[in-house]
């Protein structure tokens, strides 16, 4: 029994189907893992004990009369951005803080349709911005491989609750690298699905061109099967695109024979620690082993990405966040008016970092700086769309590191928003071009935190990054390391 | 990855895109959001580097145009649910601070 929390999601199916454990022994033993570990780690802002077992009871039932989905049973985590009828939703925010979701996100139900158990929700910078989890108004969350140092973010939670085996999978959203770049911290894998691929209803959003829902798992299989069972079009959701949902399992094979991948110039620059740089080539290297050809690409406009997505993010993230106004539901302060009411409730609910960035936004949209800000950065976002469009001729998949560092150190990067900013120069050109990308771990720094190796896709084309991360993956060991903060009763 | 572009920095009236955002802020906020939000500014200027001349603004990736779905009544969440977190409610309304003098 007392390893069972570190097993996959498609090892805890197996184990449920085999009929070697129930579904409620198996939740009752993850929540106790969890009541111990996250003292240390704080992945999660709340766990429904009560109501995870009653769905896994009721799972155990299914299975009894015959039921063979594949999560059935499966206990799942979610990020706090992601409304589960009857749960709190804060967003790691003070505003909408008793705030209780009137219904199931379409990325929750489709989990609870393949019988998945909701265990409970993590942490996560608030409102999603932020690199670092350092930015929600609850807690901060550690990097299970070194609680001195943040499990990277805006899905920190998530990815540190799988790292440390609290969770078996979670979701996370990615905006501009917020599944990535955490499941590169935290050794994990990590899947932003293209844009449309998944309903985003039931999302709080906070930059709607770029958010994207998507697992963050222990190995490839699992993130293949969550994408499976979240993806397709939803009529809740008019940006969701109806194209036919492959079987992404079908595309995981041992080898890469027939497979070019290219290798971005822009992407191995000045500014890349030397481990990473040491790291990711090596896994290039693997991959050629395996059967991949490898190919310069170019991406010329790399250098303007992330001028060009916090023009972009902070400008639809300010108008995204207007409807939190101390109306209709979450904080209020009191005013004189209600102009007074808003700013005294937005004064009071909102964090620093959220305030910069309703700023930031506000005013690259504002009179006079329109065209010079935010129409600009569309133009520039073409310019890096086509750039993809143009490597994807050549290649199946690109090949990059996931930041040009490994975790850092909890408080080290706060004083300087600009310095947190860049860390994401490799994450936000995937959520601007609306591709696919995965964070599949690739080595340790000598500090022994995780590094991690993404793989860029063309738009719809999963199965091209969850082929080649796979095969890479399991040609290494580096997915089974577990961290000392893992329980191991 | 150079801050080599924050001379070209923007002077920002802080205090008046804050009121454009309906947002209070202490003076300190403001004193800190000052340097900070023009440094970041000053980063985002080497966007007028490039020539767009002729190059399509990026709305989102994947345009879908007219998402239609059919003109019918549908069931829509209820109002106890709707009013369920709303922070002052009477007689099944959100109650604001009088508008109208």
């Amino acid at each position: 029994m007392s390893t069972l929390h570190k097993l996959t999601v498609h090892e805890v199916s197996d184990l449920l189907a085999r009929g070697e454990c129930s579904s409620e022994e198996f939740v009752h033993h993850l929540i106790n893992m969890i009541t111990v570990t996250d003292l240390q780690v704080q992945a999660y802002l709340d766990v429904d004990s009560a109501r995870a077992m009653t769905d896994a009871q009721a799972a155990d039932k299914a299975r009894a009369a015959g039921d063979k989905r594949p999560l059935l049973g499966v206990p799942i985590a979610v990020k706090a951005v992601l409304n589960v009828a009857g749960w709190p939703c804060n967003c790691g925010s003070k505003i909408l803080q008793g705030y209780l979701s009137p219904y199931d996100a379409t990325a929750i139900a489709r989990l609870r349709q393949q019988g998945a158990v909701i265990v409970g929700q993590t942490n996560m910078d608030e409102f999603a911005m932020g690199s670092s989890t350092e930015n929600s108004a609850y807690q901060v969350t550690k990097n299970p491989w070194n609680i001195k140092c943040v499990p990277g973010g805006s899905s920190g939670g998530s990815a540190a609750a799988v790292a440390s085996h609290e969770a078996i999978a979670a979701l996370g959203t990615d905006t501009g690298g917020s599944i990535r770049q955490p499941a590169s911290f935290c050794g994990c894998v990590g899947l932003k699905p293209s844009y449309g691929r998944v309903s985003r209803y039931g999302l709080v959003a906070y930059a709607s061109s770029l958010d994207q829902i998507g697992p963050i798992t222990k190995d490839v299989r699992d993130a293949a099967l969550l994408l499976q069972a979240i993806a397709g079009v939803d009529p809740m959701d008019s940006s969701s695109v109806d194209k036919l949902v492959p079987d992404y399992l079908s595309a995981l094979t041992p080898d890469l024979k027939g497979m070019k991948l290219g290798l971005p110039k822009e992407y191995f620059i000045e500014g890349l620690d030397p481990e990473i740089d040491r790291a990711v080539k090596a896994a290039v290297d693997q991959c050629r082993q395996l059967g991949a050809e490898i190919v310069e690409v170019s991406l010329p406009h790399t250098q303007y990405a992330i001028a060009t997505y916090y023009v972009i993010a902070t400008a639809e993230a300010s108008a995204n966040l207007a409807r939190f106004d101390g109306v209709r539901y979450g904080a209020r302060v009191e005013g004189e008016d209600p102009i007074d009411m808003y700013g005294k409730t937005r004064a009071a609910g909102f964090g620093t970092e959220v305030k910069r960035r309703i700023i930031l936004g506000t005013y690259v949209l504002s009179s006079g700086y329109y065209d010079a800000y935010y129409l600009r950065a569309q133009k520039v976002r073409t310019l890096i769309r086509n750039d993809f469009v143009k490597a994807f001729e050549k290649v199946d998949a690109i090949l990059t590191p996931v930041a040009p560092t490994a975790a850092y150190r909890i408080g080290e990067k706060t004083a300087d928003p600009l310095q947190m900013y860049l860390g994401d120069i490799f994450t936000v050109t995937a959520n601007l071009a609306g591709i696919c990308g995965i964070s599949v771990p690739c080595g340790f720094t000598s500090s022994k935190l995780p590094v991690g190796l993404q793989v860029l896709g063309p738009a719809f084309k999963e199965e091209n990054i969850l082929r080649v991360a796979h095969a890479y993956e399991q040609a290494t060991e580096w997915h089974k390391m577990v961290p000392d903060t893992c329980c191991n009763v | 990855m150079s801050q080599s572009y924050s001379q070209n920095a923007e002077k920002i009236d802080v205090r008046y895109v804050a009121h454009l955002a309906r947002l209070h802020l202490s003076d300190e906020e403001t004193k800190q959001f000052q340097p900070q939000l023009e440094h970041i500014l000053g980063y985002v200027h080497q966007l007028s580097e490039l020539n767009v001349d002729g190059v399509e603004p990026t709305a989102q990736a994947f345009p879908l145009n007219n998402v239609l779905r059919r003109d019918e009544v549908r069931p829509s969440m209820d109002r106890d649910k709707a009013l369920a977190n709303a922070p002052v409610e009477r007689q099944g309304q959100f109650v604001v601070p009088k508008i109208i003098e």
